[in-house]
């Protein structure tokens, strides 16, 4: 995914390009999403709150799980420690509250005036929506990043194999994806940025009816039906079985089901929604 | 005095009414009645919501090449809705209009291709410097990486930015902030072009208007197309080769400055009465009210035999008038007369205060113009909202 920020460059031998003459050819959506995804890691990189809040967040959140609740919850004997079990579902859950801000930032471009003038230079909203699904992505794996370091120095120890490792990040860069693109879908439906982020709500949340921090069998009947059958919990599952080399059949497919899933739904949803917004 | 003289453009035969009988009065169109027009639309139409509200209501537009065509009217009017839809931004419910010889539904790219649009919100990123801006705008228009630099270079010298190209657009003032977005309406289109500025100096202050103005003349010297619209009278009036007043989604008139200001007999007659009971018995009859002066404007051919009979039909007994003073008609008062929903001003309510409700119009209603208050409320735009 993060391979759209690499920029298609023309080649520079080419006589178009006269200052001010229109270009000899209409650029395509691939160079629209190039320069919207560019912009929008510009955009979030100014952002400097936010910035810390995404990348601070997750880390304070898993330290809070481990030495506040940990010692409390019991995991079963399969786990040594408390850290061995919750790191996947931290790194869910820092997808989804990472994913949320993509709903914020597109409903303050919705806000302005700036898509009037994207649509005026032809750029569709599909463009517009990578871009923030693209720098969201970004913005997530450097999360996830300082989120898997800190679990080291705190004594999470995977064992994965190299299958293993390569399955988990394509398990967890199509959930932020699939997230980001959700979010994106919210802050079109959302009339204020403020209220995009409050829908967002719900996507920070699904991660703690889950496997993420305790064992679903702890959970009362109805909870536990929802969460062994929600979307977040076959990621979580595969995750920490992938990362700690535990055998776990299909799982990973699942998750990857769901996450195509939802983003085939979030890419119609926003479509449809761009459209009306933009009527 | 309300009945437009000619009940304006939306004849079958649309554009030779309006052309025909004005082509030796727009000087700055080269091309005049022959040539295509930069822009024609032809009845359009435009509800919006549930219960429908009608923004445009038969709207036809004839815009020669090079000219500087002014939309005026008071919110509510359909200004910005026509500008979206000649812009390629909405589709007209019905109707059809071309921009620079291209449909604007069936040819939307190349209508984009051709024309600059600024709007009432400025469209550029406030955390991005504004050169950053221009090279993202060009860009997105399929220039290189190199072409953009200097393409943006280029316009940030020309709007008079380059000693701010590197700062973040939220520093920059309203008018500097009007100029980049004018700037980067111009990145990827070919001069001279089709410029849609949509109220481009509401909020500014008079230096930064004046700024913006000097902008626009400049396009129209590069031979641009400029629509622009607005809610401010004297900028219609300096800018624009012709003027077309709306109000409620139709053209009610369309001229130079100086054919519509004739619409209203030329001048003004201002009364300044006695009495407040004087006050109140003529008001309806004119078109400008300034109730804290007990002053009245009435409109008038300005003749020395109309005056006189004017001043004897009001005030047979001599007692109402205290002095009286003759103007030639600006076009705040073609604006009321010709906008006005009932014969100006009933029950004591000047005509000046209907537009903003929202205080007691006859104590405080010293607003001279009556449409430029409450842009925030403006439900043209229900886009935004």
């Amino acid at each position: 995914m993060s391979d759209t920020a690499v920029q298609p460059r023309r080649a520079p031998a080419r006589p178009t390009g006269t200052v001010s003459g229109p270009p000899g050819r209409a650029p395509g959506p691939l160079t629209h999403t190039a320069v919207m995804t560019a912009r929008a890691l510009r955009l979030s990189s100014r952002n400097i709150d936010a910035l810390i809040t995404s990348l601070a967040l997750p880390i304070m959140l898993m330290l809070i799980f481990v030495y506040f609740f940990g010692g409390a919850i019991d995991t079963g004997s399969e786990y040594d420690t408390y850290v061995m079990y919750v790191v996947p579902g931290v790194l869910l859950l820092s997808a989804g509250f990472g994913a949320a801000t993509t709903a914020t930032a597109v409903s303050e471009d919705m806000k302005g005036g700036i898509i009037d003038r994207f649509r005026s230079l032809d750029v569709g909203g599909t463009p517009v929506l990578a871009g923030h699904v693209a720098a969201s992505t970004v913005r997530n794996l450097c999360a996830t990043a300082l989120v898997f370091g800190v679990a080291l120095l705190i004594g999470f120890r995977p064992a994965a194999t190299w299958s293993g490792w390569l399955l988990a990040a394509v398990v967890l860069i199509a959930y932020i994806v699939a997230l980001s693109w959700l979010s994106a879908a919210i802050g079109l439906l959302a009339r204020t940025p403020e209220a995009a982020s409050g829908f967002t709500f719900f996507m920070s949340f699904l991660p703690y009816p889950s496997s993420a921090f305790v064992r679903t069998e702890s959970m009362p009947d109805w909870l536990h039906g929802f969460a062994d059958h929600q979307p977040i919990t076959p990621a979580i599952e595969s995750l920490r079985g992938l990362l700690l080399g535990q055998e776990m059949g299909g799982t990973p497919w699942i998750a990857l089901a769901w996450a195509a899933g939802m983003l085939t739904v979030a890419i119609a949803a926003s479509g449809t929604l761009f459209r009306i917004r933009t009527r | 005095m309300t009945e437009p003289i000619r009940p304006n453009g939306y004849a079958p035969a649309a554009p030779s009414t309006t052309t025909t009988g004005t082509a030796t009065a727009a000087p700055s169109t080269t091309t005049a009645a022959t040539g295509p027009a930069a822009i024609e639309a032809h009845g359009l139409t435009k509800s919006y919501g549930k219960p429908a509200v009608r923004v445009l209501d038969g709207l036809d537009l004839r815009v020669e090449r090079g000219a500087v065509f002014s939309l005026l009217g008071p919110n509510g009017a359909g200004k910005t809705t026509t500008v979206r839809i000649l812009a390629t931004l909405t589709e007209a419910d019905s109707g059809t209009a071309r921009v620079a010889g291209h449909d604007v539904v069936a040819e939307r790219g190349a209508v984009r291709r051709s024309i600059s649009l600024t709007g009432q919100f400025a469209a550029v990123d406030e955390t991005q410097t504004g050169e950053e801006n221009l090279r993202m705008m060009a860009r997105l228009t399929g220039q290189s990486r190199s072409a953009a630099r200097s393409r943006a270079a280029q316009l940030l010298e020309r709007f008079d930015l380059t000693a701010a190209a590197r700062r973040p657009v939220r520093t920059y003032s309203g008018g500097m902030r009007r100029r980049l977005d004018l700037a980067a309406g111009l990145v990827g289109s070919p001069e001279p072009g089709v410029f849609f500025l949509d109220e481009p100096t509401t909020g500014l202050d008079p230096r930064s208007r004046q700024e913006l103005w000097e902008v626009v003349r400049e396009l129209a010297a590069r031979g641009a197309t400029v629509l622009l619209t607005t809610q401010y009278l004297e900028e219609a009036d300096r800018l624009a080769d012709r003027i077309a007043l709306l109000n409620q989604g139709r053209i009610a008139a369309e001229g130079t400055a100086a054919e519509l200001k004739s619409r209203v007999g030329g001048h003004r007659l201002d009364l300044v009465l006695t009495s407040h009971d004087a006050y109140l018995r003529l008001a309806s009859l004119a078109v400008h009210h300034s109730p804290e002066t007990l002053t009245l404007g009435l409109p008038t051919d300005g003749s020395a035999a109309q005056v006189r009979a004017l001043l004897d039909g009001l005030d047979p007994d001599g007692r109402d008038v205290e002095r009286f003073s003759l103007h030639s008609a600006t076009l705040d008062d073609v604006f009321l007369t010709l906008t006005s929903p009932a014969p100006a001003g009933t029950a004591g309510e000047p005509a000046a205060g209907r537009a903003p409700a929202a205080r007691p119009a006859p104590a405080t209603g010293t607003a001279p113009r009556p449409a430029t208050e409450d842009a925030s409320t403006n439900p043209e735009a229900p886009t935004h909202v």
